[in-house]
């Protein structure tokens, strides 16, 4: 979606500055045939800093973030600039941009935007953007 | 007596709606299953997001005593004293795979 133009009627619009978009796929290709993992931090629902994680998951078609790292995320470093997470990314390197079975299971962050990068077309990287709460996926739309 | 060790746990933002919204809660506890009991009676349901029905933590909930995850010590019998700081921190996890 162009930045400028609404969304339909009832989606939620999440703002994922061009130069995000591009650092995820970046990300996703560096790290393919594994997974990528990172965080958005923000306030107010507003992305304003991207962090990649280390993804200590076994295999590469699964996603972890180093469980030290993400804490010392969340309890000192946002914290320290009045930031929150606002989106977790990962990328599906084989599959379509839509959260499988796992990432719904295994959502346990229901006030951040779960963006996926699908590199299935490694010629077309696609991101998308779904909230995950008690089991209901909603998709996001994106806008730079 | 040991119990009165007085602990700083630390709630990620995901469990905040069990401790109306504080992101740091003292308790009193001699080690972590102590501490996470008395988390629970402090503010209820907060416990089962914690730990499966036989006590252990669940497997994408990782808690840090001063740092340190307790998987990698004594788990939920890591002991604590007064000025210990444990931190709560639930998985971020995924992928593809199923």
């Amino acid at each position: 979606m162009k930045a400028g133009a609404s969304p339909p009627p009832g989606i939620e619009e999440f703002r994922l500055p061009d130069q995000m978009h591009a650092a995820i796929v970046d990300h996703a290709m560096r790290d393919a045939p594994r997974e990528c993992c990172g965080i958005i931090a923000g306030r107010d629902g507003m992305p304003m800093q991207l962090y990649e994680t280390r993804n200590v998951a076994t295999g590469n078609r699964f996603y972890e973030i180093d469980p030290a790292q993400l804490i010392d995320l969340e309890f000192r470093e946002l914290p320290a600039q009045e930031f929150e997470i606002v989106a977790i990314y990962h990328s599906h390197p084989e599959s379509p941009a839509y959260p499988s079975a796992t990432d719904v299971e295994l959502a346990f962050w229901p006030d951040a935007v779960f963006l996926i990068c699908s590199l299935a077309d490694r010629d077309r990287p696609v991101v998308r953007g779904f909230r995950i709460r008690d089991g209901a996926i909603d998709e996001v739309s994106l806008s730079e | 007596m040991q119990n009165d060790a007085r602990i700083t746990v630390l709630i990620p933002t995901p469990l905040r709606r069990f401790t109306g919204g504080e992101a740091k809660v003292a308790v009193a506890g001699s080690n972590v299953a102590e501490v996470l009991d008395a988390l629970d009676d402090a503010h209820p349901g907060i416990g089962e997001r914690l730990r499966d029905d036989s006590g252990q933590l669940r497997r994408f909930v990782n808690v840090f005593v001063n740092g340190h995850n307790i998987r990698d010590g004594q788990g939920v019998e890591t002991p604590l004293s007064t000025g210990d700081e444990v931190g709560i921190i639930p998985a971020m996890a995924g992928g593809e795979g199923t």
